[in-house]
């Protein structure tokens, strides 16, 4: 008897080959290189599913509990390995729960394609049964999108769709395909796709530009480098190290460029914004040059705008002209991919050594050391802190970790304090902030670096907001360590709640339920953990265990991060309590 | 804050259903009114333009119109402050017949303001205008009195003064692609 899983064998396609929309989908990802993909069925994209049933071998898809699991999971797998994240689901809802996903990859330029299902093109605007716009819906948040009704019209768009989604800065891109176009067959022929004239993905260098913005460098007293994630897009790691090490540039990092440059590196002075270090954020208001690479001044990094950097240059290389003086007013505007402009830059930088004005940094960093990470990393209170937890994965990862984060305090603390001596190893949702966000993402995050450890740090908040996630954990045998730093609070508001709005704390706390029995009932290990002895074998426990594991601390419950910038207030009054 | 101003846009895409919103979308985000705006062929087949109106600062314009030209699809977007453009627009006035021609007033005001009668029916005239919209706005109010029974205006089109080509900036944008 034939078991149900052993389909056919299919015949290899040739140029004349007629297939139906839903394999040429397949067929195409295939084609563009799509190995794992992740997704939730239903019925306006059940052809493309069952062209999938055919290609087990070929496409690994991951069943999500929710369509909003299937876009972070494949966002954590572009971050974490540079490729095209690719999620798959139906019309209407289906597609409506892929939206948070969608904008928080636009806002953080990930490199994401969605492919939806709809309703068949004779029913499209008729409020037919789970019809949604979704073309309309995304398109505030998406790099492109298209709507496909005809089958013909398949390779082309989503050959398209990857082209854009990974060239020039990344971003998400949704292709809609109507159930007639699915199911209409047509001569199959795949071409990759190449260029288009009205989209320019990386401008041509500006050699001028480059000459002025290492003459600036050369000039500078005080210069002080702030990178974004544009380096870890550009692949630029190596030559930004090299450009800043010749250049003896002190770099501070938003969160979205963080990992770029390992943490113990020497000019690596440490995390800029709200809930940055006192260092960078109070220099920014005292260099004589700052040399923004792949960032894009983002209000929580920039603070009140008016008042900053004001006394310094500023040189932007961006790789989006629309960047470039949308914030921040710029002297000298290097348009480019970051690595092509760093390499050009090194060229022309001379050697130099900031030694007096990197001790500046040092100086103040001491004095943050003193007043809040001490405190933090060794405490006097009996309750735990979340940034000593931190501090125990760093003794027993050695910053080799993928650590992956929630939104909240227990995310900033997390980029505070985790140690990285890889890239693209920190992934957090950073300019939309989603919470829900880093459970999904770190299955991602694993199945496309199965032999990296990855941690998900995640608040018991957040948590719950794509809980169900355990069941794909579980039911793709992941491995990944899941560390829930409970405060039974909705921390990062409460904490707002009490430094801003008189402790009046509306609808921020929490009633958990028993996380280890939610574990339990899907069949992850895990462990609770109260009282500081217990922190350093639990890491360990949770790190050597072979498989998923949750580890639950409870730390204190209202326990603050600092520094902190002010809402509206300068970078340079960043506060240490 | 800075002075705002009368801004033309000028968007040049491909031929893409949808684009058009993703254009606007743009002033959405932002809360900014558009004052008028209108969508046409250009010199180039296949090639669409924009006409976009809004009244705001020019540092607001500059950065709404490179989010602008960042899209996929579209080709060059510029602004424009009005003495860099000639640009007109079309008004129709449609009036009862009888009271446009019992006094015989209103003819004079048709061609005191170089309007022209497009079409005479029994119960109605139309009349059109081109012209700044403060022109065909000026029209608007002294033809009032004979009771307007509908109006419209096009919204403005315009042409730039600079000399260089659509062709021009075509071939520039098709070489920076080549060079990737
Ligand atoms: C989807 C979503 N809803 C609301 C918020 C607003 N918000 C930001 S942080 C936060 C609290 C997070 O609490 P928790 O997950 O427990 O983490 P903690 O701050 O306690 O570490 C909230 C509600 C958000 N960022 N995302």
């Amino acid at each position: 008897m034939e078991t149900l899983l052993k389909s056919n064998p299919l015949e290899k396609l040739n140029s004349t080959s007629v297939v139906s929309g839903a394999r040429a989908v397949v067929e195409t990802l295939i084609a563009e290189g799509v190995d794992l993909m992740f997704g939730y069925p239903g019925g306006a994209i059940m052809p493309v599913y069952d062209a999938l049933y055919d290609y087990q071998s070929e496409i690994n898809h991951v069943l999500t509990r929710h369509e909003q699991g299937a876009i972070h999971a494949a966002q954590g797998y572009a971050r974490a390995t540079g490729n095209v994240g690719v999620c798959l689901a139906t019309s209407g809802p289906g597609a409506t729960n892929l939206i948070t996903g969608i904008a928080d990859a636009q806002i953080d330029s990930t490199p994401i394609v969605c492919i939806t299902g709809q309703v068949a093109s004779a029913l499209l605007g008729t409020d037919a049964f789970q019809e949604t716009d979704v073309v309309g819906i995304s398109m505030p948040v998406t790099k492109w999108n298209f709507q496909v009704t005809k089958a013909a019209e398949i390779p082309r768009a989503i050959a398209k769709a990857f082209y854009i989604a990974k060239s020039g800065r990344p971003g998400p891109v949704l292709i809609d395909i109507t159930k007639d176009a699915q199911f209409e067959t047509f001569e199959f022929h795949y071409k990759p796709f190449k260029s288009m004239r009205s989209y320019v993905p990386i401008y041509k260098l500006n050699l001028n530009r480059i000459e002025e913005a290492a003459n600036l460098i050369n000039s500078a007293k005080k210069p002080l480098v702030v990178f974004g994630q544009g380096v870890i897009l550009s692949e630029a790691e190596e030559v930004f190290k090299t450009f800043i090490e010749k250049a003896g540039l002190p770099s501070a990092w938003t969160i979205l460029g963080l990992s770029a440059l390992e943490s113990d590196h020497h000019l690596n002075v440490g995390m800029l914004g709200m809930h940055g270090n006192y260092a960078p954020n109070k220099l920014t208001n005292e260099c004589d040059l700052l040399i923004a690479i792949g960032m894009r001044f983002d209000d929580r990094v920039t603070g009140n705008l008016d008042l900053y950097a004001k006394q310094a240059q500023v040189i932007h290389i961006e790789i989006d002209p629309s960047e470039i003086g949308k914030n921040v007013p710029t002297d000298v505007a290097v348009l480019g991919d970051a690595k092509q402009v760093l390499h050009e830059l090194l060229l022309r930088v001379e050697k130099r050594n900031h030694q007096d004005w990197l001790k500046e940094f040092r100086r103040l960093e001491k004095l943050e050391v003193e007043t809040v990470i001490n405190k933090e990393f060794y405490p006097t209170t009996e309750t735990l802190t979340m940034a000593e937890v931190i501090h125990g994965i760093n003794q027993k990862s050695e910053g080799k970790a993928i650590i992956v984060s929630d939104v909240g305090q227990h995310q900033m603390i997390a980029c505070r304090y985790s140690k990285f001596s890889e890239s693209r190893s920190n992934i957090t949702s950073g300019g939309l902030g989603t919470m829900g966000f880093c459970l999904p993402a770190a299955l991602g995050a694993k199945l496309g670096q199965p032999n990296r450890e990855v941690i998900a740090v995640i608040g018991d908040g957040g948590f719950q907001m794509t809980i169900q996630e355990l069941g794909t954990i579980f039911q793709t045998g992941a491995n990944i360590k899941i560390v829930i730093l409970n405060n039974e609070f909705l921390g990062m508001v409460r904490q707002w709640q009490e430094l801003f709005f008189d402790k009046r704390y509306a609808s921020t706390q929490l009633v958990n339920p028993d996380f280890q029995t939610i574990a339990k009932g899907y069949h992850l290990k895990s462990k609770k953990i109260q009282t500081r002895d217990e922190l350093a074998n639990g890491v360990e426990e949770m790190l050597n265990h072979d498989g998923s594991y949750l580890l639950e601390v409870m730390v204190g419950k209202e326990n603050n991060v600092f520094p902190m910038i002010p809402t509206g207030a300068a970078v340079s009054d960043i506060r240490l309590k | 804050m800075m002075e705002k101003r009368r801004y033309t846009i000028s968007v040049f895409t491909e031929d893409r259903v949808g684009l058009l919103n993703r254009v606007t979308i743009i002033f959405t985000r932002r809360k900014i009114n558009i004052d008028s705006i209108t969508a046409s062929v250009s010199e180039i087949k296949g090639v669409h333009r924009y006409t976009i109106v809004v009244q705001e600062s020019k540092e607001l314009v500059k950065k709404v119109t490179a989010q602008i030209e960042k899209q996929v699809e579209v080709l060059k977007a510029f602004f424009h402050e009005d003495q860099e453009i000639i640009h007109q627009e079309i008004g129709l006035y449609k009036l009862p017949t009888q009271s446009l021609f019992l006094g015989g007033k209103a003819e004079e005001i048709v061609r005191e303001h170089h309007a022209r009668i497009l079409s005479i029916e029994s119960d109605f005239t139309v009349v059109e205008k081109t012209g700044h919209p403060c022109e065909t706005t000026a029209l608007f109010n002294a033809l009032s009195p004979y009771g307007i029974l509908e109006f419209v205006r096009s919204g403005s089109v315009a042409i730039t003064k600079p000399m260089k080509t659509l062709a021009k900036y075509l071939e520039e944008l098709e070489k920076e692609i080549e060079l990737n």
